[in-house]
């Protein structure tokens, strides 16, 4: 699974970025909704999603180019964003909104599970999967309590910490994810600071899919669309 | 009403009406459950407000006096007015309280590093002291645009063995700093603490935090019987994230014919938009940031607003959810004081009583001076001087327009620039 955010560094570059990962054979697709303090969010992502609200992105443009690309492309897109963004949407609209956009399911960073039922059963009623996060500092009983909320996958997090930082694939992560294993029969899905090839080499065999946010942003910045796209290919081909 | 508040409904723990909560990463789930149950097993264990105590009346100044301010009262020709001293703990202000509370709660836990974010610079001031005193390590985060309004307890923070970290996103100043703290709580909560500076911030803190500044209130009801036989029939705090509010207020709570009033930073006008009114202003409306829900200044797509005040410590765009939910009940006034206002209100103090409040605590002298000439001699009200301002001269003296400061600071910057040259040239 790949991510972007919305407007940054502009809603055309995010069209280019897409382009590249529907050629990449990318299996997901996140669309961050940015909002002015994302808290689960690193150094990167955080100057993003300021940049991405100073160049006056807003809703209307979110949705507009999540219909667009639902439309044009094969993968599935999940929306990815802030509590507070749906919270003054009101949740109806908002799973709405996204499932007239086409979107396939909605992970919001700073919702617990247990303030989520409310969420997770309006979107559910119009298809859209809920998508949960585990974490290593999470207890077996917490894991289940989050499995029973979750559909399509799980999402988890490969240490503690914000977006960025990179992660070593360890044994702790190894264990981590048999823990999850254990709590659920949905596919799971490593991320938080997966980087390069050899990580998602590492991943096969213990996830089900990798989770690659900052280090695409970082392969834009560094070296443009060929950059990114080259990136993306050398990715895939940890997948095979 | 107190205890009433904390007898948190099945399923709504943390839960003050419709606000409060704990809207944060999963990752924080289980360190915020360690936190609430260290702080349950301390309040419930009496020993531990003994030692609170004890440890606030010899290491800080408590209890704080109740000075009566016969001047200030003859002048404004109204109601008996009498000041709540926090200014005269250890550190200035009333941060200290919550400061040394949640470093004996570390303890019980075992943590030994310490972060905080800090506006006005008081909570970072009060955690450094606190973890030099327990021998903590500790990093304060702060706003860029804070550090400079702030120089001064920047300077301390780091006389005091703390790190301090500018923070640089978003507006730079409080909120940022609180975003900062979350972020580095996300990796290194098992050695670490966040002591969080006010009333915010996801459940357990708005409890534990007027749960230690609570010391306030408990002290002046007490003290206002004593001293004048009876209840006042007004109290003001200025509200900020809300902590020194929280805490004096929390004495009179029960005492229904006790006006408790809050006073917002009506910056240049509410009108202009650039102000931290939340509530008076009647511009906030609830919101989900910063782990909490409560009213927040925001745009009509939940995007936090720029705010100003010229007091960095009331510059925050949320409000403590105890209080919002106190405001919907109706148990508490939201008023709102101009910078003018302040400055006005701070200079009659300071020359008719010499006191020297906080530009934070000025706010509250404002909106007392304002509404005092409507009461009667037989009432008392009392003001809440949550900190003094020493720290206040350089935002002061230009607000004043000083010109012999303003000659000592260029005579100053003409010294360090001529020494520098000297250097260079040798
Ligand atoms: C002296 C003083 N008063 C008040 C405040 C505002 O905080 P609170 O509303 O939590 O009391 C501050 C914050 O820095 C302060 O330094």
């Amino acid at each position: 699974m790949a991510h972007a955010v919305v407007g940054y560094p502009s809603l055309e570059v995010n069209w280019q970025m897409l382009e590249a990962m529907e050629a990449a054979n990318v299996d997901l697709v996140e669309l961050q909704l940015p909002f002015s303090e994302p808290i689960a969010d690193g150094p990167t992502f955080v100057k993003a999603n300021q940049a991405a609200l100073h160049s006056q992105t807003h809703w209307e443009h979110y949705f507009a180019l999540m219909s667009r690309a639902a439309r044009r492309f094969s993968f599935p897109i999940l929306f990815m964003g802030y509590y507070n963004s749906v919270f003054r949407m009101g949740e109806e609209t908002f799973c709405d909104r996204l499932s007239h956009a086409g979107a396939r399911g909605f992970i919001v960073a700073d919702l617990p599970p247990e303030e989520a039922v409310g969420l997770n059963g309006h979107g559910r009623a119009r298809g859209l999967d809920p998508i949960l996060l585990m974490t290593p500092t999470n207890s077996p009983s917490r894991l289940t309590e989050i499995a029973a909320q979750a559909s399509g996958f799980v999402y988890c997090v490969a240490r503690k910490g914000v977006t960025g930082k990179r992660t070593e694939i360890s044994d702790g992560v190894e264990s981590f994810l048999g823990r999850c294993r254990k709590a659920t029969k949905l596919p799971l899905a490593l991320g938080f600071g997966i980087k390069t090839e050899q990580d998602v080499r590492t991943i096969k065999g213990l996830a089900d899919i990798a989770i690659v946010g900052t280090a695409c942003l970082e392969a834009w910045e560094r070296g443009g669309r060929s950059g990114y796209t080259e990136f993306l290919s050398t990715l895939s081909r940890g997948r095979s | 009403m107190y205890q009433d508040l904390f007898d948190f409904r099945q399923g709504r723990e943390g839960y003050y009406g419709q606000f409060g909560g704990a809207y944060v990463p999963e990752i924080l789930h289980e360190t915020l459950a360690e936190l609430r149950a260290a702080f349950d097993e301390a309040r419930h264990d009496p020993k531990f407000w003994r030692q609170y105590v004890e440890v606030m009346s010899t290491y800080s100044c408590r209890p704080t006096p109740i000075t009566y301010c016969d001047n200030l009262t003859r002048l404004l020709g109204g109601a008996k007015i009498f000041v709540k001293r926090e200014d005269l703990n250890h550190t200035g202000a009333h941060k200290v309280n919550n400061v040394m509370g949640q470093g004996l709660l570390m303890r019980r836990m075992g943590k030994k590093r310490v972060i905080a974010e800090t506006g006005a610079g008081q909570h970072g001031v009060a955690t450094a002291t606190m973890a030099a005193r327990l021998g903590l390590d500790c990093r304060i985060y702060m706003g860029e645009d804070d550090i400079a309004r702030q120089r001064p307890n920047v300077f301390w923070m780091e006389q005091l063995g703390a790190e301090v970290i500018a923070v640089t996103d978003g507006t730079r100043t409080l909120k940022d700093a609180i975003n900062a703290c979350l972020r580095d709580w996300v990796e290194s909560m098992s050695n670490t603490h966040y002591a969080l500076g006010t009333v915010c911030g996801p459940h357990p803190f708005p409890h534990m935090v007027m749960y230690f500044q609570s010391i306030i209130g408990r002290e002046a009801r007490e003290q206002m019987q004593k001293q004048t036989g009876k209840l006042p029939k007004r109290v003001y705090a200025c509200v900020g994230g809300g902590s020194n509010a929280s805490g004096i207020f929390a004495g009179f709570l029960e005492d229904s014919e006790v006006d408790l009033v809050g006073v917002e930073a009506g910056g240049l006008g509410i009108s202009s938009g650039k102000h931290a009114a939340r509530i008076a202003g009647g511009q906030g409306c609830p919101g989900v940031a910063q782990g909490y829900k409560t009213y927040f200044l925001q745009d009509k797509e939940g995007l936090m607003n720029d705010t100003h005040s010229v007091a960095a410590g009331l510059d925050y765009i949320g409000v403590g959810p105890i209080l919002a939910h106190l405001h919907d009940r109706g148990r508490v006034r939201f008023e709102s004081a101009t910078d003018t206002e302040v400055v006005e209100a701070l200079k009659l103090t300071i020359r008719s009583e010499g006191l020297i409040p906080a530009l934070e605590s000025s706010h509250a002298f404002a909106a007392a001076c304002r509404e005092a000439p409507q009461l009667s001699p037989d009432d008392a009200i009392l003001i809440n001087q949550s900190g003094r301002g020493d720290k206040d001269i350089f935002t002061v003296a230009d607000a004043l327009g000083d010109e012999r400061w303003k000659e000592f600071i260029q005579g100053k910057a003409a010294a360090y620039e001529s020494a520098a040259r000297k250097r260079g040239t040798l």
